[in-house]
């Protein structure tokens, strides 16, 4: 009888002593996946997800590495990442220089997907927001330093809505004018067809993750003359109209 | 004293008989690989994906149950097209046994299994006392991980999806992780991936818990103790109950979990002592009645 209630004691503190040892293994592993986990949160600027795809943390839990955008598309522009990349192993992904996003009508990729990770909400490519493309080198762009280059302006699939092409002075000259390319950010999908056109050797032109390319302005702020137009009328009545005074020797 | 495991099998039934089922076991996980790779090789597009979600001929969605889980976790509400795949997989693996998945299409078991085999002709001695429960611990914690990261983060390193989708689509550095684990089999502890380990194979050995196709000792009476079934399963502990359990009333089907069904013990026995049955022909025969078509008479639906 003793001796049974020994076994049974010895064998808990087995039972107990294995699932501690477990647990340990378990939550160590658990720990190094975890911390590559959000490491692995952090996209490279380079790599932009397929039209579709959410915020980076929400697409990555609804993501199943399957493939099947890769399959679909039709340019073959897309690819899942590999252990060594720093992006998320298995998901998908372009490179706007290399390969940009040809903007389908049907969004393939999109219809392939069986999770909804890509939305299929997203009817028009040209609601898509894969990234944003920033002028991020005036130094050498060559519209900047005044010549007609235009590549981005007229390969954009929105061309005259997403990049528009701005005159400004050229001061260097006196009396050119610059044709400043100006991305528009609520309109440019980030397909990367401006990226992949640059001529110079690097690209002057770049489509970043939104967060990284967008401002954000104070949620207090009011822009004067948008709430006037809002409006309809000045927003302060009765401000008074001085007469205007011109210098004597004017007159 | 004792020759090879399964010389006595060949001897009995003739080399192919002994190994009818690891046939058909590689031919299937074979098979699978080149459904999936008739497309990215060959241009016949008849399944597309890989093992996480695939469509064949365009129409039959089929989804992984476990990662799928670990999508809802993290906080994603998936498609259709998933949904029914999910319940394509599971009813099927329900059918046939949860870790059927593991025996007959996992294509890391080709490597654990190869790592089995290389340990055993090298002699490697000694193994890590892995407690086999770990596999339900890893799996909790990938679903934990899932809840607290808010992505599918066991997907990052999960070997068994890297090593499909590698096939598929492109290795890189993968092999790096699946040559660990064929390094892990073969040095550190004996079957410790799959055996041990695995949370994909914990999570269908939950889908497959009341599996109606199952491996039966349905001739158990007739077992000379030759122990070959132990050293080929890489489950041992299922087998005991079964074979050996008919004294303390315990019926010849191997009904735990566990069991892969890949019917390897079938194989090697000389004996004929297994066979695929369902669960519900577990009836215990009676003593004394034990010979082989008295057997399978009681062995048959009441």
């Amino acid at each position: 009888m003793q001796d049974e209630v020994k076994i049974k004691a010895a064998a808990r503190r087995q039972f107990l002593f294995d699932s501690a040892k477990i647990a340990c293994g378990a939550g160590m592993l658990g720990l190094g996946v975890g911390l590559y986990a959000k490491q692995a949160r952090a996209l490279p600027p380079t790599a932009i997800r397929p039209p579709g795809a959410g915020a980076e943390p929400a697409f990555l839990g609804a993501c199943i590495r399957c493939g099947m955008c890769v399959r679909d598309c039709p340019y073959k522009i897309l690819d899942l990442a590999k252990l060594e990349q720093d992006i998320a192993t298995g998901t998908p992904y372009f490179t706007a220089r290399s390969g940009p996003c040809e903007m389908c009508d049907d969004i393939p990729c999109v219809k392939a997907c069986p999770t909804g990770a890509l939305d299929p909400q997203l009817k028009n490519v040209d609601k898509a927001r894969m990234g944003l493309a920033v002028l991020v080198d005036h130094e050498s762009c060559l519209n900047y330093l005044g010549l007609r280059c235009d590549v981005c302006y007229r390969v954009c699939p929105l061309i005259d809505k997403a990049i528009t092409l701005e005159p400004q002075h050229n001061a260097r000259t006196g009396k050119h004018t610059l044709f400043i390319p100006a991305v528009h950010s609520d309109r440019c999908t980030g397909c990367g067809k401006c990226e992949q056109a640059c001529v110079l050797e690097a690209a002057a032109i770049r489509v970043f993750p939104r967060h990284l390319a967008k401002g954000q302005i104070g949620g207090h702020y009011r822009l004067g003359w948008e709430e006037q137009k809002k409006a309809g009328k000045p927003l302060i009545e009765g401000i008074i109209d001085l007469p205007d005074r011109m210098p004597e020797t004017a007159k | 004293m004792k020759q090879g495991i399964g010389v006595e099998a060949i001897r009995a039934k003739g080399w192919l008989a002994a190994h009818q089922w690891l046939l058909a076991r590689r031919a299937t996980q074979l098979g699978v690989l080149a459904l999936f790779l008739a497309g990215p090789w060959l241009g016949y597009w008849i399944v597309k994906g890989n093992l996480n979600y695939s469509l064949t001929l365009g129409v039959l969605p089929l989804a992984d149950p476990y990662v799928l889980l670990q999508s809802l976790i993290a906080g994603h509400r998936p498609e259709r097209n998933a949904l029914i795949g999910v319940a394509i997989v599971l009813a099927v693996y329900f059918l046939v046994g949860g870790r059927a998945y593991c025996a007959w299409v996992c294509p890391v078991n080709i490597a654990t299994d190869a790592a089995y085999r290389v340990r055993a002709r090298l002699g490697v001695r000694g193994s890590a006392r892995l407690v086999r429960a770990s596999r339900y611990w890893i799996l909790a914690m990938t679903l934990v991980l899932a809840w607290i990261t808010g992505t599918i983060a066991w997907e990052l390193v999960n070997p068994v999806s890297m090593l499909h989708r590698g096939i598929i689509f492109g290795m890189g550095a993968g092999w790096l992780v699946i040559v660990t684990v064929f390094l892990l089999d073969l040095f550190v502890a004996e079957r410790a991936w799959c055996g041990h380990l695995c949370p994909v194979g914990a999570f269908y050995s939950v889908i497959g818990k009341f599996s109606p196709l199952r491996v039966s000792a349905v001739r158990r009476a007739q077992c000379n103790d030759c122990a070959d079934c132990y050293a080929v399963c890489p489950e041992p502990l299922v087998i005991k109950p079964a074979l050996k359990g008919a004294e303390e009333g315990i019926g010849p089907v191997i009904l735990s979990p566990h069991c892969t069904n890949c019917g390897r013990c079938i194989d090697v026995c000389s004996k004929d002592v297994f066979a695929f049955g369902t669960r519900f022909n577990n009836r215990i025969e009676l003593r004394g009645n034990n010979e082989g078509p008295a057997m399978r008479a009681t062995a048959k639906p009441v």
